[in-house]
């Protein structure tokens, strides 16, 4: 990316910091809050999203067949199904059931996809969105900026600006209840003119061919029973075997999305339906004494969309993409989409974790492109998404897709210092953060003075130009001494024999030259509790390549780390990991990196350090060889993949046992994200995401608290934006 | 049917603020009696020897279902775990009648009652395959927050009502 383009990416987010996220900010952080209370309550949380996920990867796998099926099943009952390649098609089959006939509409992203209402329109017809935060952005002609909640962008009060504006209503309206009376009112009027009625769906099945629509509003009802011709748009892949399949999505689709048990209707309509109609025509209001008409001749009109699906189908990485129900947990649960919306974090149609994939699939790569790169792969998302994608990993896959479509010019600064298994063309600012290892290497070889040059203003300035690397950030400073150099010189000090477990360190790059103090903090930890430590010199994870869509050097890296930590997991011994987005490389994506054994192996053997501490004791080690908290009173951090493995109850439980006065945050991010907030198009973003912590961590109760933080990332965030200087946990119980 | 799912639909009702009248077949009236805001509007009830009163409209004009304050239907079913009504029906106008009213009082048998979404599937498929048309679950009034807060009363009802007939 060009200097210019990273500030025209920079002010474009700026603006809609200061415009749009506030209000994003609020009610995603409803929707979110709502998602954790309202799965808690289900007994069989995890068995619903097996089965849901299960049902998905049936319906895909036979799709071909069930779309045979379910035009069966329609034309029996009546109505007929039209299966569209593109949007193109979809939108002329529609014109033509149209006619140029009024149309009222509830909301259906799909019908976003293909611009539906545009063709109408330019048909002649009249099309309303009867949805009430679509007909708002009918009104404003505005894009949506979430899948669920389309006008999450605006507040109460720009909303009641623009009716006021364009309706001038005798008295000006203004609250949430006068806006809505409105609306009803004055949609009600549309829909009783209206002779067709157009829905998505959020469902289908093939067996019956029934639609399932997931609604609140009732206006979905509407436009179905008033009028005389039912159209409804889906994609391909929304159809699923049976009526009885429907259950688990019904049960976790409206407390995945909006925090909701269940939505006020979940509508089962098998079309065509027999409800009186109003039958259109012009009247209406009050005066109006036309009778209900007979619904038993309503036109049905299925339109399945395929606009690249069934292509999707077929890759194998992008294929997951269509179990997606749409429920926009992975929207909400996103640090960096809570803070921004979807009118950054989103392509042409389709916004948050899992709009890449969407982007991707049906409007092609340079969609995906413009956003992609929010995906900081924190991994919060995953274990919320309903039918299990793991949406960070299709972020990765579309960035190493979008990588190598590329055929840039090689810069030669990069070049040398970038080894990586990646073909030219991948942006140097990608490279370079792809590369840590290397550039900690040669940082540490060369400090203190390559920590003088780097910091100096010229190169400061020369990086950020010609890399991004945003001149506000400081840079990691390099040790001299690396962590693996200093163990050697100092060899382990448990003996074998009094060994109460043996251990290898995982000397992450990180740690291993720029936070050397908590590796060796960690490894006297460790023999306080009689466990003889060595540190491998095993390389980098592969998190940093990663992380910039390099899938080729990350996987070379990876086998690299299997191979120095091999010898110690043959032995019996534990792997211990002090960064925890790297004990999630060993968890999560070395399953698609390593031989499907050595995976195994090392994610069987691998700890946090504090989980692995929390073990110890556990099992008979005393928690009086660790210094005494005596109720210090601390503020933790802990990580987002950390999280997302469920690992932040154990730094808590040791802190306490050791007697210190610990409370949490509890954001989903601290918005560093490994490289995300050195890159100047992002340094806003990523310090808006952080201010959310440090609101925390600044209030009555914890301003004066020792702060610690498990990531590298949210150790540099907290300590660019805090006076406090973060540390991390295992640092407290050091006795030195 | 055993007491136990009535008693959490009744508890669930109550947590989504739909209020639960308990009658029988013979004092059906006079429960509903006060239930009626005029005008009233509805759609025959298929219970034995249970019937509207004569002022509820059951063929309305388009009008009349707007303007209508109470809205009178049967629902096939009720959901114990949700506090959901299962509005079936068609060509007797249960789906404007349910929608248009200020007020939707849904008429259900306590055998109908079933413990949670996975009997009502397995039961809502039966019925689909046997030629219902349309079963909305229906779970408290229609609401949006489309607006900047939370309202009740979006294109649907303001308000629901659930009568229970304890001996049907
Ligand atoms: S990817 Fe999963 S979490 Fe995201 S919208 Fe789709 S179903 Fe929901």
């Amino acid at each position: 990316m060009s200097a210019d383009n990273r500030r025209r990416k920079a002010e474009h987010i700026r603006h809609l910091l200061d415009t749009e996220g506030d209000s994003v900010h609020e009610n995603t952080r409803v929707f979110n809050e709502g998602r954790y209370e309202s799965t808690a309550d289900l007994d069989d949380y995890e068995a619903l999203k097996d089965e849901a996920r299960a049902i998905k990867e049936d319906a895909i796998e036979r799709l071909p067949e069930l779309v045979d099926e379910v035009t069966e099943a329609i034309e029996d009952n009546g109505g007929t199904v039209y299966v569209a390649d593109d949007a193109a098609d979809a939108n002329r089959y529609i014109t033509e059931v149209v006619d140029g006939r009024n149309a009222v509409k509830s909301k259906s992203m799909t019908s976003e996809e293909i611009e539906v209402n545009d063709a109408l329109e330019a048909s002649g017809a009249n099309v309303w969105e009867t949805d009430l935060a679509e007909f708002v952005l009918q009104i404003a002609d505005e894009a949506p900026s979430h899948i669920v909640a389309p006008a999450i962008h605006k507040s109460r009060e720009e909303i009641a600006a623009l009716f006021n504006e364009v309706f001038e209503p005798e008295e000006p309206l203004e609250t949430a209840e006068e806006l809505t009376r409105f609306a009803r009112e004055y949609l009600g009027e549309k829909i009783l003119d209206a002779e067709v009625g157009m829905t998505g769906a959020n469902f289908v099945t093939a067996d019956t061919g029934t639609l399932a629509l997931v609604t609140s509003e009732g206006n979905a009802r509407k436009c179905v029973q008033a009028t005389d011709t039912h159209v409804a748009v889906a994609g391909v892949e929304k159809v699923v075997p049976s009526v009885e399949d429907l259950q688990p999505f019904v049960e976790l689709i409206g407390r995945s999305g909006t925090g909701q048990d269940i939505t006020s209707y979940v509508s089962l309509f098998t079309p065509p339906g027999d409800s009186p109609t109003f039958g259109g025509g012009d009247e209406g209001g009050p005066g109006d004494d036309r009778e209900l008409g007979p619904g038993d001749d309503r036109d049905f009109h299925l339109v399945l969309i395929d606009n690249g699906r069934m292509e999707m189908r077929e890759d194998d990485q992008l294929r997951e993409t269509l179990y997606c129900i749409r429920c926009s947990a992975c929207a909400n649960s996103c640090a960096n989409f809570q803070h921004v919306g979807g009118h950054a974090f989103g392509g042409e149609t389709y916004s948050g974790g899992i709009a890449t994939g969407w982007e991707a699939g049906v409007h092609g790569e340079d969609s995906a492109a413009e956003f992609n790169d929010l995906c900081t792969g924190c991994s919060r998302c995953v274990n919320q998404c309903p039918v299990k994608i793991d949406i960070p990993w299709i972020n990765t896959v579309v960035r190493d897709r979008i990588n190598r479509g590329k055929d840039g010019d090689l810069d030669f600064l990069v070049e040398g210092l970038t080894p990586d298994e990646e073909p030219g063309g991948v942006d140097p600012q990608k490279r370079l953060f792809g590369n840590f290892d290397t550039l900690a290497k040669l940082g540490s070889a060369f400090a203190p003075l390559s920590n003088w040059v780097a910091q100096a203003g010229p190169a400061r300035s020369l990086m950020e130009r010609t890399l991004g690397v945003d001149s506000r950030r400081e840079l990691p400073r390099f040790e001299r001494e690396s962590l693996v150099d200093w163990f050697e010189a100092r060899g382990p000090r448990v003996g074998p024999d009094e060994a109460r477990r043996r251990v290898a360190l995982y000397p992450d790059a990180y740690t291993n030259y720029v936070r050397t103090e908590r590796g060796k903090a960690a490894v006297r930890v460790l023999e306080a509790l009689d466990v003889r430590v060595d540190i491998p010199a095993a390389g980098e994870s592969g998190r940093a390549p990663l992380s910039q869509g390099m899938v080729a050097t990350a996987q070379s890296n990876a086998e690299a780390v299997y191979d120095a930590l091999a010898p110690a997991v043959a032995a019996g011994r534990d792997v211990v990991v002090i960064e925890p987005s790297d004990l999630a490389m060993f968890n999560r994506e070395y399953e698609r990196l390593l031989e499907e054994d050595s995976y195994e192996a090392l994610d069987g053997h691998s700890y946090e350090i504090m989980e692995y501490v929390y073990g110890l004791l556990e099992n008979g080690a005393d928690v009086d060889a660790l210094p005494d908290g005596d109720g210090e009173r601390v503020a933790y951090h802990s990580h987002c993949q950390q999280r997302t493995l469920d690992l932040e109850p154990y730094t808590t439980a040791v802190l306490e046992d050791a007697g210190f006065d610990v409370t949490t945050s509890d954001v989903e991010c601290c918005g560093m994200a490994g490289s995300f907030g050195y890159k100047s198009e992002y340094y806003e973003l990523s310090v808006d995401v952080g201010e959310s912590l440090v609101d925390q961590f600044t209030t009555d109760d914890t301003a004066d608290r020792t702060v610690v933080a498990s990531g590298t990332s949210c150790l540099e965030q907290l300590d660019a934006l805090l006076t406090r200087r973060p540390a991390h946990p295992v640092r407290l119980l050091d006795g030195r | 049917m055993s007491a136990e799912p009535i008693a959490t639909f009744e508890s669930s009702l109550d947590e989504i603020d739909v209020d639960l009248v308990r009658t029988t077949a013979d004092r059906f009236e006079s429960a509903l009696a006060p239930l009626l805001d005029a005008p009233a509007v509805g759609a025959p009830l298929p219970f034995e020897n249970v019937s509207l009163p004569d002022a509820v409209e059951t063929d309305p004009t388009v009008a009349e279902l707007e303007a209508a304050a109470t809205g009178v239907t049967a629902a096939g079913y009720g959901i114990a775990d949700y506090g959901s009504v299962v509005i079936q029906g068609g060509a007797d106008g249960e789906e404007p009648v349910s929608l248009y009213a200020d007020e939707h009082v849904a008429v259900i048998a306590a055998s109908d009652v079933l413990p949670d979404m996975d009997a009502t599937f397995d039961r809502l498929a039966e019925d689909i395959r046997g030629g219902t048309g349309q079963a909305i679950v229906a779970t408290g009034p229609s609401a949006t927050a489309d607006m900047g807060a939370l309202v009740k009363g979006a294109h649907g009802p303001i308000d629901v009502t659930v009568v229970l007939l304890e001996d049907a």
